[in-house]
């Protein structure tokens, strides 16, 4: 427990009065999980024959596959989404104004609306007969493209200025500059959000359960619907299974990112690596047409910025508890 | 564009259902996600840890996920007869609890130490540091993140409609099911979106100004 804005170094008193919360914390937060067991013991959901399913071959191969299909709508959106930032990114740094505009559009167009109503519009037909899988990974992809790409363009203008002026000053053109100047500093700083935002692009796939893609959740649907053991159907056992390979796949990437960004802090590289953190949508982002510069100065990512201020400038004044956004236990 | 005049009334009722979503899920995400980002910067060891847990496991699921639980688990196990409103309200108010905790608490940790340091030097209680001092300051670092974290609660609550409420995108599937154009029922249903995000992106902005606060 370190030093808190909040709090003081406890003395005696206070040390008595947080072990008393202590307790009765501990208490309050066993007694819940203990009644939520007990009442799922009186359902009968702890009966060994409901568990037993899951040691069928048969529903263990649908999970595994299951398990591919997400892994597979994953993988494909999570490279085309990359893809389509970089087109974006360009886009909207580009030194012709049309083109500008049209990434602008598309990037808060797609960004404002919901991804599932996207993907659903996919699937029923707005281009063609789309199968579910192509709806998902389309989807999922010119979503999380238009989120990368204002991540990327946060990360080069976060390059100082300087980079991109000495490299001009050498003579090499506008594309030199970004492919060897700017664009590696921009995917090094950004590392971190990139990575976050893949967590959610990751999560993201489960809505192929709305547009009866068979991956993780809608297996687990099937699953649960399919196998019923006296009468009752394991939908708890099914969920707990399936939500621990969520969550479990979540936090292996995660943890990735919250890895990066500490090494990143620790590296000297002059070079300031962004929270782990999923950039939400910047309350400006609606109203960029108002600003359409291509040096238009944004902050890292949304609630990272100050962090992000600290880090750089003045270094020997940063907090022992900086790591304030994606890191888990160490914190306090 | 007759899909729109046509169904006027599914429209609007879609639009206050997603209004109503958010709004209500966005109230109960509020009151948790206060009472997480207060567990996650205590003194107390044991709510520190379930309050992190909270975070974490909430973040990394997927929110499909949490409806499914919501809709086949709460009311089998828990409180039979519950209704789907109140269930899709829940799943999406805890979800968007774990992100406004860590919104809040980051906003904490904005505050510079020697501030605080600064205000018990002087003398000031625990309630005068907090109120003068700490938390005016936190408000203001919290406001933008919050305005984001609600825009992606109007955009999330989406996924209830596939759940059994009426909402923008449950009226999308009920108009493409009865053979309207898709394209058409798209602009309208993004165009009502805009409006709430628009709304919402509006009142965040004017609180920034109004709480503006020099550092």
């Amino acid at each position: 427990m370190s030093a808190s804005v909040l709090f003081d170094a406890p003395g005696p008193k206070a040390k008595v009065r947080n072990r008393i919360y202590s307790v009765v914390g501990t208490a309050a937060v066993l007694g819940l999980l203990v009644w939520v067991v007990l009442r799922l013991n009186e359902k009968g959901e702890f009966e060994g024959a409901l568990w037993d399913i899951f040691n069928y071959s048969g529903i263990r191969d649908n999970i595994f596959e299951a398990l591919l299909a997400t892994l597979k709508a994953f993988a494909f959106a999570g490279v085309l989404s990359l893809v389509f930032a970089v087109v974006l990114c360009v886009g909207r740094l580009s030194d012709h104004r049309p083109v500008r505009w049209a990434s602008v559009i598309f990037i808060d167009l797609f960004r404002s609306i919901p991804l599932l109503i996207t993907i659903f519009a996919l699937w029923v037909g707005i281009v063609g007969d789309m199968t579910p899988f192509w709806a998902l990974v389309l989807g999922l992809s010119i979503y999380n493209g238009c989120v990368q790409a204002e991540v990327l363009r946060a990360g080069i203008n976060a390059v100082p200025k300087g980079q991109r002026e000495a490299a001009y000053a050498l003579g090499l053109n506008k594309t030199q500059v970004m492919t060897s100047v700017l664009f590696p500093q921009a995917v090094r700083s950004m590392l971190p959000t990139i990575i976050s935002q893949l967590v959610v692009t990751l999560k993201d796939t489960s809505l192929g359960f709305m547009i009866l893609y068979p991956e993780l959740l809608y297996s687990a649907r099937l699953i649960a619907n399919n196998t019923p053991v006296n009468g009752s159907y394991p939908f708890v056992q099914t969920v707990v299974v399936v939500g621990a390979i969520y969550i479990a796949l979540c936090m292996a990437l995660s943890s990735l990112a919250t890895w990066i960004e500490k090494r990143g802090r620790r590296a000297k590289t002059g070079i300031v690596v962004a929270a782990a953190a999923e950039p939400t949508e910047a309350p400006g982002v609606l109203d960029t047409t108002t600003q359409l510069g291509p040096s238009v100065a944004v902050e890292p990512a949304a609630g990272a910025a100050p962090e992000a201020g600290a880090g750089s400038s003045d270094g020997g004044s940063g907090r022992p508890g900086d790591d304030s956004t994606g890191s888990v236990g160490k914190s306090n | 564009m007759n899909v729109l005049t046509d169904n006027l009334s599914l429209f609007r009722e879609g639009f206050i259902g997603t209004v109503e979503l958010t709004v209500v899920s966005g109230i109960i995400a509020m009151v948790l996600g206060v009472i997480i980002a207060a567990f996650r910067v205590s003194p107390v060891p044991p709510l520190r840890v379930f309050g992190t847990a909270w975070v974490n496991i909430l973040r990394n699921t997927p929110l499909t996920l949490l409806f499914l639980v919501a809709f086949f688990i709460l009311p089998k196990i828990l409180f039979p007869d519950m209704d789907s409103f109140v269930l899709g309200v829940v799943a999406l108010g805890f979800y968007t609890s774990s992100f406004v905790a860590e919104a809040l608490r980051s906003g904490i940790n904005t505050v510079p130490m020697g501030q605080a340091e600064a205000a018990r030097a002087i003398g000031m209680s625990f309630t005068q540091v907090m109120r003068v001092v700490v938390l005016p300051q936190a408000t203001r670092a919290v406001i933008a993140p919050m305005g984001s974290i609600f825009i992606a609660l109007t955009k999330n609550s989406a996924i209830a409609g596939g759940f059994d409420n009426v909402d923008l995108f449950n009226v999308t599937k009920t108009l493409s099911n009865d053979g309207y154009d898709i394209t058409m029922i798209f602009v309208w249903v993004t165009l009502a979106y805009l409006i709430i995000t628009y709304a919402i992106n509006g009142a965040f902005r004017l609180l920034e100004h109004r709480m503006e606060v020099a550092r």
